[in-house]
Protein backbone atom coordinates (compact mmCIF):
# COMPACT_ATOMS: atom_id res chain seq x y z
CA UNK A 1 0.00 0.00 0.00
CA UNK A 2 1.60 3.28 -0.99
CA UNK A 3 1.48 6.25 1.30
CA UNK A 4 -0.90 8.17 -1.01
CA UNK A 5 -3.66 6.18 0.60
CA UNK A 6 -2.81 7.78 3.94
CA UNK A 7 -2.60 11.41 2.90
CA UNK A 8 -5.29 13.77 1.71
CA UNK A 9 -7.67 13.50 4.63
CA UNK A 10 -9.18 16.52 6.38
CA UNK A 11 -6.48 18.56 8.11
CA UNK A 12 -8.83 19.38 10.99
CA UNK A 13 -11.49 16.64 10.85
CA UNK A 14 -14.06 18.17 13.25
CA UNK A 15 -14.11 21.61 11.58
CA UNK A 16 -13.63 20.49 7.97
CA UNK A 17 -16.23 17.77 8.45
CA UNK A 18 -18.73 20.26 9.88
CA UNK A 19 -18.23 22.71 6.98
CA UNK A 20 -18.52 19.93 4.43
CA UNK A 21 -21.62 18.51 6.13
CA UNK A 22 -23.31 21.89 6.04
CA UNK A 23 -22.50 22.33 2.34
CA UNK A 24 -23.85 18.86 1.51
CA UNK A 25 -26.98 19.42 3.60
CA UNK A 26 -27.61 22.77 1.87
CA UNK A 27 -26.98 21.22 -1.53
CA UNK A 28 -29.70 18.63 -0.89
CA UNK A 29 -32.07 21.15 0.77
CA UNK A 30 -31.71 23.66 -2.06
CA UNK A 31 -31.52 21.55 -5.21
CA UNK A 32 -29.60 23.10 -8.07
CA UNK A 33 -27.65 25.64 -6.00
CA UNK A 34 -23.91 25.14 -6.35
CA UNK A 35 -21.78 25.12 -3.19
CA UNK A 36 -18.05 25.18 -2.66
CA UNK A 37 -16.59 22.37 -0.58
CA UNK A 38 -12.92 21.88 0.17
CA UNK A 39 -10.35 20.18 2.38
CA UNK A 40 -9.91 16.69 0.95
CA UNK A 41 -7.21 15.60 -1.49
CA UNK A 42 -8.36 12.19 -2.69
CA UNK A 43 -6.53 10.13 -5.34
CA UNK A 44 -6.76 11.67 -8.83
CA UNK A 45 -9.72 9.49 -9.87
CA UNK A 46 -11.99 11.38 -7.45
CA UNK A 47 -12.73 15.10 -7.37
CA UNK A 48 -12.08 17.13 -4.25
CA UNK A 49 -15.83 17.53 -3.68
CA UNK A 50 -16.49 13.79 -4.00
CA UNK A 51 -13.62 13.13 -1.60
CA UNK A 52 -15.14 15.56 0.93
CA UNK A 53 -18.53 13.85 0.65
CA UNK A 54 -16.98 10.43 1.26
CA UNK A 55 -14.90 11.66 4.22
CA UNK A 56 -17.94 13.37 5.73
CA UNK A 57 -20.74 10.86 5.18
CA UNK A 58 -19.10 7.44 4.93
CA UNK A 59 -18.06 5.16 7.77
CA UNK A 60 -17.94 1.40 8.44
CA UNK A 61 -21.78 1.28 8.41
CA UNK A 62 -22.20 2.80 4.93
CA UNK A 63 -21.02 0.47 2.16
CA UNK A 64 -19.89 2.28 -0.97
CA UNK A 65 -19.84 1.14 -4.60
CA UNK A 66 -17.04 2.34 -6.85
CA UNK A 67 -17.93 2.41 -10.53
CA UNK A 68 -15.17 1.49 -12.98
CA UNK A 69 -13.72 5.00 -13.51
CA UNK A 70 -12.79 5.31 -9.83
CA UNK A 71 -12.41 1.65 -8.86
CA UNK A 72 -8.63 1.64 -8.40
CA UNK A 73 -6.43 0.38 -5.60
CA UNK A 74 -5.52 3.96 -4.71
CA UNK A 75 -9.16 4.94 -4.22
CA UNK A 76 -10.03 1.74 -2.38
CA UNK A 77 -7.09 2.12 0.00
CA UNK A 78 -7.79 5.81 0.54
CA UNK A 79 -11.45 5.16 1.43
CA UNK A 80 -10.52 2.25 3.65
CA UNK A 81 -7.91 4.17 5.62
CA UNK A 82 -9.88 7.38 6.05
CA UNK A 83 -13.43 6.09 6.52
CA UNK A 84 -13.40 2.30 6.97
CA UNK A 85 -16.37 2.05 4.59
CA UNK A 86 -16.65 -1.36 2.92
CA UNK A 87 -16.47 -1.45 -0.89
CA UNK A 88 -19.45 -3.42 -2.25
CA UNK A 89 -21.50 -4.06 -5.39
CA UNK A 90 -24.06 -1.41 -6.48
CA UNK A 91 -27.02 -3.49 -5.25
CA UNK A 92 -25.78 -3.32 -1.65
CA UNK A 93 -24.32 0.18 -1.61
CA UNK A 94 -25.53 3.13 0.44
CA UNK A 95 -23.29 5.40 -1.63
CA UNK A 96 -21.90 5.08 -5.13
CA UNK A 97 -19.23 7.13 -6.86
CA UNK A 98 -18.55 7.38 -10.58
CA UNK A 99 -19.45 9.20 -13.78
CA UNK A 100 -23.05 9.53 -15.00
CA UNK A 101 -22.57 7.05 -17.87
CA UNK A 102 -21.52 4.34 -15.43
CA UNK A 103 -24.60 4.73 -13.22
CA UNK A 104 -27.03 3.25 -15.77
CA UNK A 105 -29.41 1.64 -15.09
CA UNK A 106 -30.36 3.51 -11.91
CA UNK A 107 -32.46 0.56 -10.76
CA UNK A 108 -29.26 -1.36 -10.03
CA UNK A 109 -29.03 0.74 -6.83
CA UNK A 110 -31.10 0.46 -3.68
CA UNK A 111 -34.37 2.37 -4.19
CA UNK A 112 -35.72 2.00 -0.66
CA UNK A 113 -38.85 0.07 0.26
CA UNK A 114 -42.32 1.58 0.94
CA UNK A 115 -41.94 1.16 4.72
CA UNK A 116 -38.38 2.51 4.68
CA UNK A 117 -37.81 4.83 1.69
CA UNK A 118 -34.59 6.02 3.33
CA UNK A 119 -32.97 2.67 2.63
CA UNK A 120 -31.85 3.95 -0.74
CA UNK A 121 -28.56 4.90 -2.34
CA UNK A 122 -27.01 8.33 -2.74
CA UNK A 123 -25.08 8.63 -5.99
CA UNK A 124 -21.96 10.81 -6.08
CA UNK A 125 -21.57 11.77 -9.72
CA UNK A 126 -18.35 13.17 -11.13
CA UNK A 127 -18.94 15.90 -13.72
CA UNK A 128 -16.47 17.80 -15.88
CA UNK A 129 -18.31 21.02 -15.18
CA UNK A 130 -21.23 22.26 -13.13
CA UNK A 131 -23.17 25.35 -14.18
CA UNK A 132 -26.58 26.92 -13.52
CA UNK A 133 -27.70 26.42 -17.12
CA UNK A 134 -29.65 23.68 -18.84
CA UNK A 135 -32.40 21.54 -17.31
CA UNK A 136 -35.11 23.29 -15.29
CA UNK A 137 -35.70 22.16 -11.70
CA UNK A 138 -38.91 22.62 -9.69
CA UNK A 139 -39.99 21.32 -6.33
CA UNK A 140 -39.29 21.56 -2.57
CA UNK A 141 -36.40 23.92 -1.77
CA UNK A 142 -36.81 25.88 -5.01
CA UNK A 143 -38.85 29.11 -4.98
CA UNK A 144 -39.72 29.21 -8.69
CA UNK A 145 -37.33 27.39 -10.92
CA UNK A 146 -33.61 26.80 -11.02
CA UNK A 147 -31.32 25.58 -13.79
CA UNK A 148 -28.54 23.02 -13.53
CA UNK A 149 -26.27 21.46 -16.15
CA UNK A 150 -27.62 17.91 -15.84
CA UNK A 151 -26.34 15.20 -18.21
CA UNK A 152 -29.93 14.30 -19.24
CA UNK A 153 -33.51 14.64 -17.98
CA UNK A 154 -35.35 11.37 -18.67
CA UNK A 155 -33.65 9.29 -15.97
CA UNK A 156 -34.27 11.99 -13.36
CA UNK A 157 -37.96 12.20 -14.32
CA UNK A 158 -38.34 8.43 -13.96
CA UNK A 159 -36.54 8.57 -10.61
CA UNK A 160 -38.78 11.38 -9.32
CA UNK A 161 -41.90 9.52 -10.51
CA UNK A 162 -41.11 6.70 -8.09
CA UNK A 163 -41.37 9.02 -5.08
CA UNK A 164 -41.16 8.23 -2.15
CA UNK A 165 -38.76 5.60 -3.49
CA UNK A 166 -35.75 6.41 -5.63
CA UNK A 167 -32.17 7.54 -5.31
CA UNK A 168 -30.63 10.95 -4.57
CA UNK A 169 -27.81 12.62 -6.46
CA UNK A 170 -24.80 14.74 -5.58
CA UNK A 171 -23.01 16.23 -8.58
CA UNK A 172 -19.35 17.03 -8.07
CA UNK A 173 -16.95 19.00 -10.25
CA UNK A 174 -13.64 20.02 -8.69
CA UNK A 175 -14.57 21.76 -5.45
CA UNK A 176 -18.17 22.48 -6.55
CA UNK A 177 -21.14 20.43 -5.48
CA UNK A 178 -24.86 20.48 -6.22
CA UNK A 179 -27.63 18.19 -5.04
CA UNK A 180 -30.66 16.69 -6.73
CA UNK A 181 -32.97 14.80 -4.37
CA UNK A 182 -35.74 12.54 -5.67
CA UNK A 183 -38.34 15.24 -4.82
CA UNK A 184 -37.15 17.57 -7.57
CA UNK A 185 -39.09 17.68 -10.85
CA UNK A 186 -36.77 17.96 -13.83
CA UNK A 187 -37.77 19.23 -17.27
CA UNK A 188 -35.91 20.20 -20.41
CA UNK A 189 -34.29 23.63 -20.18
CA UNK B 1 0.82 -13.93 20.00
CA UNK B 2 2.69 -16.53 21.94
CA UNK B 3 4.31 -14.55 24.72
CA UNK B 4 6.90 -17.30 25.42
CA UNK B 5 8.48 -16.52 22.09
CA UNK B 6 9.55 -13.14 23.24
CA UNK B 7 9.98 -13.52 26.98
CA UNK B 8 13.40 -15.07 26.52
CA UNK B 9 14.59 -12.44 24.08
CA UNK B 10 14.31 -12.59 20.34
CA UNK B 11 17.47 -14.60 19.71
CA UNK B 12 17.31 -15.84 16.17
CA UNK B 13 13.54 -15.53 16.07
CA UNK B 14 12.14 -13.18 13.46
CA UNK B 15 10.01 -10.58 15.15
CA UNK B 16 7.20 -9.59 12.86
CA UNK B 17 5.24 -6.39 12.66
CA UNK B 18 2.19 -7.95 14.32
CA UNK B 19 4.38 -8.91 17.29
CA UNK B 20 5.60 -5.40 17.97
CA UNK B 21 2.17 -3.93 17.28
CA UNK B 22 0.79 -6.26 19.92
CA UNK B 23 3.52 -5.35 22.38
CA UNK B 24 2.98 -1.62 21.83
CA UNK B 25 -0.79 -1.98 22.10
CA UNK B 26 -0.49 -3.67 25.48
CA UNK B 27 2.19 -1.37 26.85
CA UNK B 28 1.41 1.29 29.41
CA UNK B 29 1.68 4.97 28.55
CA UNK B 30 4.21 5.61 31.32
CA UNK B 31 6.55 2.85 30.13
CA UNK B 32 6.56 4.00 26.52
CA UNK B 33 7.03 7.58 27.64
CA UNK B 34 10.02 6.71 29.82
CA UNK B 35 11.71 4.71 27.06
CA UNK B 36 10.94 7.35 24.46
CA UNK B 37 12.33 10.20 26.52
CA UNK B 38 15.80 8.62 26.63
CA UNK B 39 15.86 7.66 22.94
CA UNK B 40 18.57 9.43 20.96
CA UNK B 41 17.89 11.03 17.55
CA UNK B 42 14.15 11.25 17.77
CA UNK B 43 12.80 11.51 14.24
CA UNK B 44 10.66 14.21 12.68
CA UNK B 45 7.26 13.20 11.39
CA UNK B 46 3.91 14.46 10.20
CA UNK B 47 0.47 13.25 11.18
CA UNK B 48 -1.56 11.26 8.68
CA UNK B 49 -4.23 10.84 11.32
CA UNK B 50 -4.01 12.87 14.49
CA UNK B 51 -4.46 10.89 17.69
CA UNK B 52 -8.14 10.12 18.16
CA UNK B 53 -10.01 8.28 20.88
CA UNK B 54 -12.66 5.70 20.12
CA UNK B 55 -14.10 2.41 21.21
CA UNK B 56 -13.77 -1.09 19.86
CA UNK B 57 -15.98 -4.07 20.60
CA UNK B 58 -13.98 -6.93 22.02
CA UNK B 59 -15.40 -10.26 20.91
CA UNK B 60 -14.75 -13.65 22.38
CA UNK B 61 -15.57 -17.30 21.88
CA UNK B 62 -16.52 -19.60 24.71
CA UNK B 63 -13.91 -22.32 24.88
CA UNK B 64 -12.44 -20.90 21.65
CA UNK B 65 -14.95 -22.97 19.65
CA UNK B 66 -18.43 -21.48 20.16
CA UNK B 67 -20.06 -18.61 18.33
CA UNK B 68 -18.46 -15.20 18.72
CA UNK B 69 -20.15 -13.00 21.29
CA UNK B 70 -19.57 -9.39 22.33
CA UNK B 71 -17.49 -9.39 25.46
CA UNK B 72 -17.57 -5.63 25.96
CA UNK B 73 -16.27 -2.36 24.65
CA UNK B 74 -12.85 -0.99 25.37
CA UNK B 75 -11.40 2.43 24.82
CA UNK B 76 -8.71 2.62 22.18
CA UNK B 77 -6.66 5.55 20.91
CA UNK B 78 -5.19 5.44 17.43
CA UNK B 79 -2.78 7.55 15.46
CA UNK B 80 -0.92 7.37 12.12
CA UNK B 81 2.28 9.19 11.28
CA UNK B 82 4.73 9.45 8.43
CA UNK B 83 8.43 10.00 9.10
CA UNK B 84 10.45 12.43 7.01
CA UNK B 85 12.10 9.28 5.59
CA UNK B 86 8.64 8.15 4.32
CA UNK B 87 7.95 5.19 6.60
CA UNK B 88 4.30 5.09 7.69
CA UNK B 89 3.50 3.93 11.21
CA UNK B 90 0.22 3.16 12.93
CA UNK B 91 -0.39 3.13 16.65
CA UNK B 92 -3.39 1.52 18.37
CA UNK B 93 -3.15 1.53 22.15
CA UNK B 94 -5.54 0.81 24.99
CA UNK B 95 -6.78 3.76 26.99
CA UNK B 96 -7.22 7.40 26.08
CA UNK B 97 -3.68 8.75 26.16
CA UNK B 98 -3.02 10.61 22.90
CA UNK B 99 0.75 10.82 23.45
CA UNK B 100 0.85 7.08 23.96
CA UNK B 101 -0.76 6.40 20.59
CA UNK B 102 1.51 8.94 18.91
CA UNK B 103 4.66 7.35 20.34
CA UNK B 104 3.44 3.87 19.39
CA UNK B 105 2.88 5.03 15.81
CA UNK B 106 6.35 6.59 15.58
CA UNK B 107 7.96 3.49 17.06
CA UNK B 108 6.11 1.34 14.51
CA UNK B 109 7.40 3.57 11.70
CA UNK B 110 10.98 3.46 13.04
CA UNK B 111 10.84 -0.33 13.28
CA UNK B 112 10.21 -0.53 9.54
CA UNK B 113 13.31 1.50 8.73
CA UNK B 114 17.07 1.17 9.12
CA UNK B 115 16.94 1.74 12.88
CA UNK B 116 14.99 -1.45 13.54
CA UNK B 117 17.63 -3.19 15.69
CA UNK B 118 18.27 -0.10 17.79
CA UNK B 119 14.56 0.40 18.47
CA UNK B 120 14.04 -3.29 19.22
CA UNK B 121 16.81 -3.16 21.80
CA UNK B 122 15.90 0.15 23.38
CA UNK B 123 12.11 0.11 23.35
CA UNK B 124 10.53 -3.21 22.40
CA UNK B 125 12.69 -5.51 24.53
CA UNK B 126 12.19 -3.52 27.75
CA UNK B 127 8.44 -3.48 27.06
CA UNK B 128 8.42 -7.24 26.55
CA UNK B 129 10.30 -7.75 29.79
CA UNK B 130 8.01 -5.56 31.84
CA UNK B 131 4.94 -7.20 30.30
CA UNK B 132 6.32 -10.64 31.14
CA UNK B 133 6.96 -9.43 34.65
CA UNK B 134 3.42 -8.12 35.00
CA UNK B 135 2.06 -11.37 33.68
CA UNK B 136 4.06 -13.57 36.04
CA UNK B 137 3.11 -11.35 38.96
CA UNK B 138 -0.54 -11.76 38.06
CA UNK B 139 -0.15 -15.51 37.70
CA UNK B 140 1.62 -15.70 41.05
CA UNK B 141 -1.17 -13.80 42.80
CA UNK B 142 -3.81 -15.91 41.11
CA UNK B 143 -1.98 -19.13 41.96
CA UNK B 144 -1.93 -18.18 45.65
CA UNK B 145 -5.73 -18.18 45.69
CA UNK B 146 -6.09 -21.53 44.00
CA UNK B 147 -8.47 -23.92 45.76
CA UNK B 148 -8.34 -27.67 45.21
CA UNK B 149 -11.88 -28.99 45.28
CA UNK B 150 -12.49 -32.59 46.23
CA UNK B 151 -15.52 -34.45 47.37
CA UNK B 152 -15.60 -35.96 50.82
CA UNK B 153 -17.28 -39.28 51.25
CA UNK B 154 -20.32 -38.23 53.24
CA UNK B 155 -21.38 -41.70 54.20
CA UNK B 156 -25.11 -41.12 53.68
CA UNK B 157 -25.59 -44.28 51.73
Amino acid sequence: MNSNAFTGGFAAPPQDGAFAFRAIMNAIAKPGLIFEIDGAQPPKELSCAAGCVILTLCDPDTPIALMSSCDTDDVRNWITFHTGAPIVSPAKAHFAAGTWDEMHPLVQFRQGVPQYPDRSATLIIECDDLQNVGATLRGPGIQDTRSLSLPETGAFQQNAAQFPLGVDFLFCAGTRIAGLPRTTQVSEG
Amino acid sequence: MNICLVVYGFGDMEIERKDWMSILAKSTAAEVDALWSVLANRPEYTFLRSPEIGGVMVRGRMGATGDAFNLGEMTVTRCSVQLVTDEVGHGYVQGRDRNHAERAAVVDALLQGPRQQEILDQIVTPLVQSQAQRKSEKLRKAAATKVDFFTLVRGED
